[in-house]
This record gives structure tokens, C-alpha cells and sequence, in this order.
């Protein structure tokens, strides 16, 4: 069984997204209401790694070697201004997206494998994830004009 | 007239109905007038209609004038606001019309100075930057109007077209955004558009009141006298009010909860759970009116009240006594000011009103009400013309048809009108001038040197090399110190226009005098703006196509027609012969709605609600495909959110939490009632309230002067040991620094709150957090302050007229600018 290869990959992109979360709340800390909420959305990335972790350990037991390739880096440091920002958040969308796809996946995969348990995990945390999605695609709207048009 | 200093509210006018759940109260009539020394009401000249401008209660009045000059006021008995009834700020506001330091001629910066100049110079200064910023691509996102909760809907709607269909700017907001932001989003997010659902008849029919963080008796005192008759006649109502301090509503109650300030949410759910769980809610109407109510149960069964006890700081056993006051009343009136909207978690709290009167069924119907009050006299008129973060109309800027509505209207190509996303907040409006982009900054009839969160970094923006900040005012502001170019405004009283209350009620107000010197109305100022801008529309033609109010108003009409705040039935005839009269109203004989959503239906359909909703904690925009899914069929949403601790927390640093306000004898930053002698005699100075137990254990009691520190900065202030509840400590946030000749404190005193308050706010109003910031209290020592210990200090009187008395727990909820 392969599951524990896509726990692992997704107990690993919510760990780089909390990480890069609360790094770019870090280096955004004048853009107020981005630093205050990546901080909480990585409160929320951390809940999920714990949750996950269970998980990653019931299914290692089963998995072969894992497959070259499977992981991918997206996040590579923060950058400055008001570009640099819609680009941070550009990266941390694409981390969430990892996430939410990775959470189809393994739903998928907890109902094949009649895991009601961590299908309940995948329940519960599937929607935070989307409202991340969500909330980057909002602030990224209002922030593109500005910075690609207007800002010097 | 008794002394209305020191009795805000007036004698009582006793009322009610004559049983329980009758219809047939009354308030009597009380005519307040205030006529300056040795002037008869027979001397006067020409009474001249108008309403009050100092609050948003929308009180009803006539203006006295003789030889020129304004010289008293009369409320008007027959209006349906106040029935002749004024509050101290308009009984006494008027003389700041004629304080000498009005500004009667327009001022440029020369060699760092402001110099006195001409109309002519000063605007082609304006319109040469104007017109150099639009020649360049993006030049629209190079400019910033930031209004205020003090114009006309004329000046406003005026405003509006110009920066949204000829400039084609989202950069536009209001004071407001300070002040009811909030109340507009629970509107939205709960009913679909903006407007009040109840009136403020539901004080004569109610059996119980609620006042949610709302200090009623000092922000809106007519409308608390009304309350006060109330409980003085037949069958009072009950009333609970929510707030940590101890203020004059608080006393009054029944019951008192003097919740930690940022933990209104974690109340709410608890309430609700409790209403819920008893079986208290209206089964049919949920299930025939609502969407969400599995979603509101699961959320609040994790907040019961021994949670919600522990996280409010107040007994378990009051916050079942509030349930049961709430669940068992048959016509509950509720209403919400700053003690929610100004605090963590605003929009969700507010929300939460809105739930309990919908799963209740206490919506549409006699004393069944629920008021998300503004703080501001035209706060409502902001949010219905567009002027600050919203479309005119109440129009929802993702759906297009509402967008190509507008085009057609003012004959512009739709893509001008910038609807790519929300029109930006202040807090933004201000991060993009902080960072250089926004390059001209218009700010009128507001003071955000004094009224913003933050003010040291306040300042530092407005002073910024290549920000153009052009202030048009009354007085040479705080704010109009940084300003490049100050355009001297007239005001109430010296100009023509209509306004909106927080229950809907359209007043006119008239001119009565002239403005001093070369002042000119708002409206005056933008519609020379417009012309010496050349905007033209799609054809060719001038965009601005009206040239004085009642023509503005007429403009005005026609793009409320078919919307929520349809106009339409309303002329300054009207208003003149009739007085106030509520919107919607579409028929010129019809009076005008008093209440919203009586047949139960709400502004939900995906073609006429004004915003598709957010996520709450996040403030993320829901998709119109999003919105259609949920097929709400003009049914309410019922929001749920749990509890989560606000920006600021406590620590050993900053160990108290500041909450701020404004109390009954200022409004604004006080740029009027700071030059009204009653008003600043009674409150001339700034102060900190602290409770008895922290006072002593700092050593301090009252009187003393004691420094009180955040991250962001500090205050010299006197303490005033009062009824707030321990670890939580109250400062007014209207004082500045114009009466000491500066716009801050430049090595003096500092004593204005917003110099210690945190840059943070609301995901989905945007609303600053004025009510949570950590902070830290000494007592002032003369090596602790050096020179300006020894600075002039007011008296330490001043405040509310009722603060002394201990209490259990204090509490508050205020308002600011
Ligand atoms: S005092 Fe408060 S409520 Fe009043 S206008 Fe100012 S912000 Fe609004």
C-alpha cells in the first residue's frame, strides 16, 4: 500500500506551509492584517500535522521505499515590497493547493481503505485548507492591481 | 431649561403601554430649546430646519438665527426621532460654527508654511498634481479620498461619482470605517444588504432591551431618554447590557455583564447556546426564514457557560440569567455599538445579535428590533451613496449587472469602475500611502491624525516626502497641519442637504447662515473639482451633471431606484413639509417603511444582495457560484464562528487591557465640541479610568498623573479610579493637540489614546480593534516625565456624569471618529 507516502507527503507540505506561513508573517509584519492571519492559518497547519501524524505512523509499517520525485519545494525565502509580497502569498497559494490536493487524495484513499478514522481527520481539516485557498486568492486579488500597476 | 451638563438626558416623559404587548404607547413630546444670553424666542428671525450633526441619533431640530449669525436651537416636537427632544452636544454644539478659529480662506504650503491663498490657486494646485498622476498608467491608484460621517448624501454621492466613474479609484473610505463598518457588514452578512431592520418605535413596544457593548446614555441620549420613559411607565422593559465598564446604561440595568473587553464572541455563543438548548427559538420560523442553524448549533454546543464564564471573566450564573432574559422575552430590542465593533471578533459578534433575533423570530415586527447602530450622523449616507467602501445603491461590486447598472446610469465604459475586488478600507488606504503609491490623499471633515489607531505611525505617513495631503475642513486640524493644501469647508447650518439616521430616516438640512469668509460646502468644493478636472463620460459630456444639493439629491434618487435604500418618493419638498421620513420609500404619498423583513423575506437573492459573504475568520470572499449553491431563496444566514482571543494579549510587559471610548460631552476629535464652552468646560481633558484594586496596587489614586505605555507609545494622563472592571483600564480617545497649537505632541504631553492603540482590525469590516490593547500604568513621577510633568494638565473632571461608585466588574463601550 502506498498511502503512507501521501501522508507523508502532505504531513510534510503542511509542515513547509506553517513554516512558511509564519515566515512571511514575519517579514510582512507592516502589512498588519497578513501577519495576523498567517500566524492563525499556521496555528491551523500545525493542528493538522499533529493530527496527521498518527496516521503517518499506523501506515509506514505497510509502504515500500518511497518513490523519487514525489516531493517538491516551493517556498524558497521571502522577499520584499508590494511585489514581493503578492509573490509570497502567490507561493503560499501554490503550498496550500498542494495541501488541498493531497487531502482529496488521501480522503480518497481513507475510503478505500475503510479508515473511518482518518477519514474523519480529512473531514475536518479539508475545509480549513480550502478557506486558506480562499483567503490567499482574496488578498491576492485586492493587492494585484497595485503592485503590478501602480506602485513604482 | 435645567442644566444639561449635569443631567444629559433631561427630566423624564414617563410612557408605555397600557398592557403588556399592546401597541399603543406614545412618547410624549418635550421641546428642548437653548437660545444664547438675552435673546427671546420672539427676537428670533428665521427658524430654519435642520437635524443634529453630533451624533447619529437624528435628532430633529430648528436653528435659530438673528442678524446673520446662528444664535440657538429648538428641537421639533413633531418629528418621530425625538419628538422635540436634544441632546447636550446639539443643545450646545451650534457656537462652534463661529469659534474665531474658523478657517475662511484656503492655505498652500510655501517654504514649509502654510500661507493664506485664493480658491483659485489652491485648487489648480490640486488639479495640476491631479492630472499629472492620471497622465500616467495606474495613475488611478495613485489617489486617496478618506471622508467622513459628517457630510451630505449630495456631497457624498457627489464624492463617489467622481472617484469611482471619473477617476476610477477603489481608494475611498470613510471615518466610518472606524465607526459602523462593522454594523454595514452584520447587515449584509446576515439580511443581504445594508439597512437597519428596526426603528427606533421598537423602544415604545419592547418588552425587554439589549445593549450590546452600546453606551447608549452618552453616544445617542435621546434615544436613551426614550429608553429611560420607558422604564419609568407602565410595563417597562427589561434590560441587559454587555459592556466592561460601569457606564451610565450599566447602572440602569437590570442586569450587568462586564464582560473582559475582545470576549464578546466567546458571550454570544454561550447565549445562544443556552437559547438553543432550552428550546427558546422560533422552530418554524428557523426552518421557513434561516440558513445555517446546524451549523450555528454545532458551533455554539462547544461554547456552554462555564466556558464562556471563565473566558468573559463574569459569574456563570449571570450569563444563564442573560439567556433567560433574552429567551423569554416576546419583543426584544437589540442594539450594537463599539463595545462589539471595535473589538476582536467584531463582525462575528455582531452577527450573532442578528441570530438571536432571527431564530427567535424578533425581526419585522413591533418591538421586535434590531439596531446595528452608527455612531456618526450620516454614517448610513457613506455606506447608501458610495462614498467610502461601498458601491451606491448598496450595490454588490462582484456582480456585474449591478456593476454595468452604474456604467449606464453615468454613461461610462464599466471597466472604469474599478469592481475587482472590495474597494480598499482606510487601514489600506493608508499602508499604500505609507508605502508611496498612493501619492494624493484627500481627506475631508475628519482627523485621522487623532482618530487612527497608531498615531505615532499616523503621523509619520502623513508627513511623508511626496504624498500630496490636501485637507478640507473647518479648523486648522491636527490633520491639516500635514496637509499641502487645506480647503476651509462650510457646515451644518451654512449649507443644504439630506441625511440618514442609523433607523432609516431621511432629514433635510437647511441652510440658515452664511459660512464665514471664502468657505464653501463639500459640495461646492467637489463639483469645482470636477469641472476644473474636465471629467467627461462616455459621450463626451460633463460626468457630473447636476450643479447644486436639490439637483444632487434628484441624481442621488435616480441610482436608489430599485434598490434597498430606494429614494425615490422622497423631495426636499417633502422633507420640509413632513420632517423625517424613512427609506425605503418609492411612493410620493406613501410615508416610508418603518420596518424591514416584516413578511419574513430577506435581501438574500444572488440578483439583489449587496455581497456574495465571507469566511469571518478570515474575511475570504465567497465566489457568486459559492453564494448560488447555498440557494438561500430570500431566506437570513445565520453565521456561527467559535470564539478566538483577540491581536493583543496580555503579558507581564503590558499587563492591562486599554479598552477607549468617547463619553457624552465630545464627539468626533472634538474639532466641535472641544470649541463649544459647556462642553469642553465639562470634560477638558483626557483621563484614564483604572479600577480600585489595580489603582492600589499601583500605588496610585485619583488624581494622580500616571504614564500609560504600549508597544506603539505612551500618555501623561490623570487617573480617575472608577467602576471598570480590575485589569481593565478606559481612556476617551478624542484628545488631541490642536488646543495646544500642534498636530501631535512634538515634546509636550502626550494624551491621546490612539497614541497607545495596536494597528489591527476586523477580517471582514475592517474595523480598527480600538478596544484591545495591551498595556502598562505607572504613576507619573517628576524624573519620570522631566519638563512635561509640570506641563498643563485640565482638571481630572470630566467624563461620564455617572462614573463614581464601585462596580463588580466595569465595563464600556464607546465610540470614535
Ligand atoms: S464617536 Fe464613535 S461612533 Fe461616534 S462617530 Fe466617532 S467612531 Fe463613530
Amino acid at each position: 500500500m502506498q498511502l503512507a507516502h501521501y501522508i507523508g507527503l502532505l504531513h510534510r507540505a503542511e509542515d513547509a506551509l506553517a513554516s512558511a506561513l509564519r515566515e512571511i508573517a514575519e517579514a510582512h509584519a507592516d502589512e498588519h492584517d497578513i501577519a495576523h492571519i498567517c500566524r492563525m492559518l499556521a496555528g491551523q497547519c500545525e493542528g493538522h500535522v499533529e493530527r496527521l501524524a498518527p496516521f503517518a505512523e499506523r501506515y509506514r509499517e505497510e509502504a515500500d521505499e518511497e518513490p523519487e520525485r514525489l516531493h517538491s519545494e516551493l517556498f524558497r525565502g521571502r522577499r520584499q515590497g508590494g511585489l514581493g509580497l503578492l509573490r509570497d502569498l502567490h507561493d503560499l497559494y501554490l503550498m496550500a493547493a498542494e495541501c488541498d490536493v493531497a487531502w482529496t487524495m488521501i480522503g480518497q484513499a481513507a475510503q478505500g481503505a475503510r479508515d473511518t478514522e482518518l477519514f474523519a481527520v480529512v473531514t475536518a481539516c479539508e475545509g480549513e485548507t480550502a478557506t486558506q485557498l480562499k483567503w490567499l486568492r482574496t488578498r491576492m486579488r485586492a493587492a494585484a492591481p497595485q503592485a503590478l500597476v501602480v506602485a513604482e | 431649561m435645567n442644566d444639561r451638563i449635569a443631567d444629559p438626558w433631561g427630566p423624564r416623559t414617563p410612557y408605555g403601554p397600557s398592557a403588556p404587548g399592546a401597541d399603543d404607547a406614545v412618547w410624549p413630546e418635550r421641546v428642548d430649546t437653548l437660545l444664547e444670553e438675552g435673546v427671546a424666542e420672539d427676537d428670533v428671525e428665521a427658524w430654519t430646519r435642520a437635524a443634529s450633526i453630533l451624533h447619529s441619533n437624528g435628532d430633529a431640530m430648528d436653528i435659530a438665527a438673528r442678524g446673520g449669525r446662528i444664535v440657538g436651537v429648538r428641537g421639533r416636537a413633531d418629528d418621530r426621532v425625538n419628538r422635540g427632544r436634544l441632546g447636550p452636544k446639539d443643545l450646545y454644539g451650534w457656537q462652534a460654527n463661529r469659534s474665531a478659529d474658523r478657517l475662511t480662506a484656503p492655505l498652500i504650503r510655501k517654504g514649509g508654511e502654510l500661507v493664506e491663498t485664493d480658491w483659485d490657486t489652491a485648487m489648480e494646485r490640486i488639479v495640476a498634481h491631479s492630472k499629472e498622476l492620471l497622465s500616467q498608467p495606474g495613475g488611478w491608484g495613485r489617489f486617496g479620498f478618506y471622508t467622513s460621517g459628517q457630510l451630505f448624501s449630495e456631497e457624498y454621492y457627489t464624492l463617489g461619482v467622481i472617484g469611482k466613474a471619473g477617476i476610477g479609484t477603489p481608494h475611498m473610505d470613510g471615518n466610518t470605517r472606524l465607526c459602523t463598518a462593522t454594523a454595514a457588514a452584520t447587515l449584509k452578512a446576515s439580511f443581504g444588504t445594508d439597512g437597519q431592520p428596526g426603528s427606533y418605535t421598537d423602544v415604545d413596544h419592547c418588552d425587554a432591551i439589549a445593549l450590546w457593548g452600546h453606551n447608549v446614555a452618552e453616544t445617542q441620549t435621546v434615544l436613551w431618554a426614550r429608553m429611560l420613559d420607558r422604564r419609568r411607565g407602565p410595563n417597562p422593559p427589561r434590560m441587559l447590557v454587555v459592556d466592561p465598564r460601569r457606564t451610565p446604561a450599566a447602572k440602569e440595568a437590570d442586569l450587568h455583564l462586564a464582560v473582559r473587553n475582545g470576549t464578546n464572541q466567546a458571550l454570544m455563543n454561550a447565549l445562544l447556546h443556552l437559547v438553543i438548548a432550552d428550546g427558546r427559538y422560533d422552530e418554524r420560523y428557523v426552518r421557513e426564514h434561516t440558513i445555517g442553524f446546524e451549523r450555528l448549533r454545532t458551533t455554539v454546543a462547544d461554547h456552554p457557560p462555564e466556558r464562556a464564564a471563565e473566558i468573559c471573566g463574569v459569574p456563570e450564573s449571570q450569563i444563564r440569567e442573560a439567556a433567560e432574559l433574552l429567551g423569554t422575552s416576546r419583543r426584544l430590542l437589540s442594539t450594537v455599538l463599539q463595545g462589539f465593533y471595535q473589538s476582536n471578533q467584531a463582525t462575528a459578534a455582531g452577527c450573532q445579535v442578528n441570530n438571536l433575533h432571527l431564530i427567535r423570530g424578533m425581526i419585522g415586527r413591533p418591538g421586535a428590533g434590531v439596531l446595528q447602530m452608527n455612531g456618526q450622523p450620516t454614517a448610513q449616507n457613506t455606506r447608501e451613496t458610495g462614498a467610502d467602501g461601498d458601491l451606491p445603491g448598496l450595490r454588490n461590486w462582484e456582480n456585474p449587472d449591478h456593476i454595468r447598472e452604474l456604467a449606464e446610469l453615468w454613461n461610462v465604459d464599466p471597466m472604469t469602475i474599478p469592481h475587482w475586488a472590495a474597494p480598499t478600507h482606510a487601514m489600506q488606504i493608508f499602508r499604500y500611502a505609507e508605502q508611496g503609491s498612493v501619492k494624493l490623499l484627500w481627506i475631508s471633515a475628519t482627523n485621522p491624525a487623532v482618530s487612527l489607531p497608531d498615531l505615532p505611525r499616523i503621523r509619520r505617513i502623513l508627513a511623508k516626502a511626496g504624498l500630496m495631503v490636501v485637507v478640507q475642513d473647518l479648523y486648522l486640524t491636527e490633520t491639516a497641519r500635514f496637509a499641502d493644501v487645506v480647503l476651509p469647508a462650510a457646515t451644518w447650518g451654512e449649507k443644504l442637504g439630506t441625511f440618514t439616521n442609523a433607523d432609516r430616516t431621511l432629514h433635510l438640512c437647511d441652510k440658515a447662515v452664511e459660512p464665514p469668509g471664502q468657505a464653501r460646502s463639500d459640495l461646492d468644493i467637489f463639483l469645482d473639482y470636477a469641472r476644473r478636472m474636465d471629467l467627461r463620460n462616455a459621450s463626451g459630456g460633463p460626468l457630473i451633471t447636476w450643479h447644486d444639493p436639490e439637483s444632487a439629491f434628484e441624481a442621488w434618487k435616480e441610482c436608489s431606484r430599485g434598490r434597498p435604500c430606494d429614494q425615490t418618493g422622497i423631495t426636499y419638498a417633502r422633507l420640509r413639509s413632513e420632517g423625517g421620513i424613512q427609506w425605503p420609500c418609492t411612493d410620493p404619498s406613501e410615508p416610508g417603511a418603518e420596518r424591514l423583513y416584516s413578511d419574513g423575506r430577506f435581501n438574500t437573492d444572488p440578483e439583489y444582495c449587496e455581497t456574495y459573504g465571507h469566511d469571518l475568520t478570515t474575511g475570504a470572499v465567497d465566489s457568486a457560484e459559492d453564494y448560488r449553491a447555498k440557494e438561500p431563496h430570500g431566506r437570513a444566514f445565520l453565521h456561527a464562528e467559535p470564539y478566538r482571543p483577540g491581536p493583543e494579549l496580555t503579558g507581564p510587559q503590558y499587563p492591562l487591557l486599554l479598552t477607549t471610548g468617547r463619553t457624552v460631552y465630545h464627539f468626533h476629535t472634538r474639532t466641535k465640541t472641544g470649541r463649544t464652552p459647556q462642553l469642553r468646560e465639562a470634560a477638558p481633558d483626557a483621563w484614564l479610568e483604572i479600577s480600585a484594586e489595580d489603582a492600589e496596587e499601583l500605588g496610585v489614586i485619583e488624581g494622580d498623573p500616571v504614564w500609560v505605555e504600549s508597544e506603539r507609545g505612551s500618555v501623561l494622563v490623570r487617573a480617575r479610579v472608577s467602576g471598570i472592571r480590575k485589569g481593565v483600564v478606559f481612556m476617551p480617545f478624542h484628545y488631541g493637540y490642536w488646543d495646544h497649537g500642534t498636530a501631535g505632541p512634538d515634546g509636550g504631553r502626550p494624551r491621546a489614546a490612539n497614541e497607545l492603540t495596536v494597528t489591527s482590525w476586523d477580517p471582514v469590516s475592517k474595523q480598527p480593534h480600538f478596544k484591545v490593547a495591551a498595556v502598562r500604568v505607572t504613576k507619573a513621577t517628576q524624573t519620570h516625565g522631566g519638563d512635561i510633568f509640570e506641563s498643563d494638565f485640565g482638571t481630572a473632571r470630566g467624563g461620564s456624569p455617572v462614573l463614581a461608585g464601585p462596580a463588580a466588574g466595569g465595563t464600556t463601550d464607546v465610540e470614535e471618529d
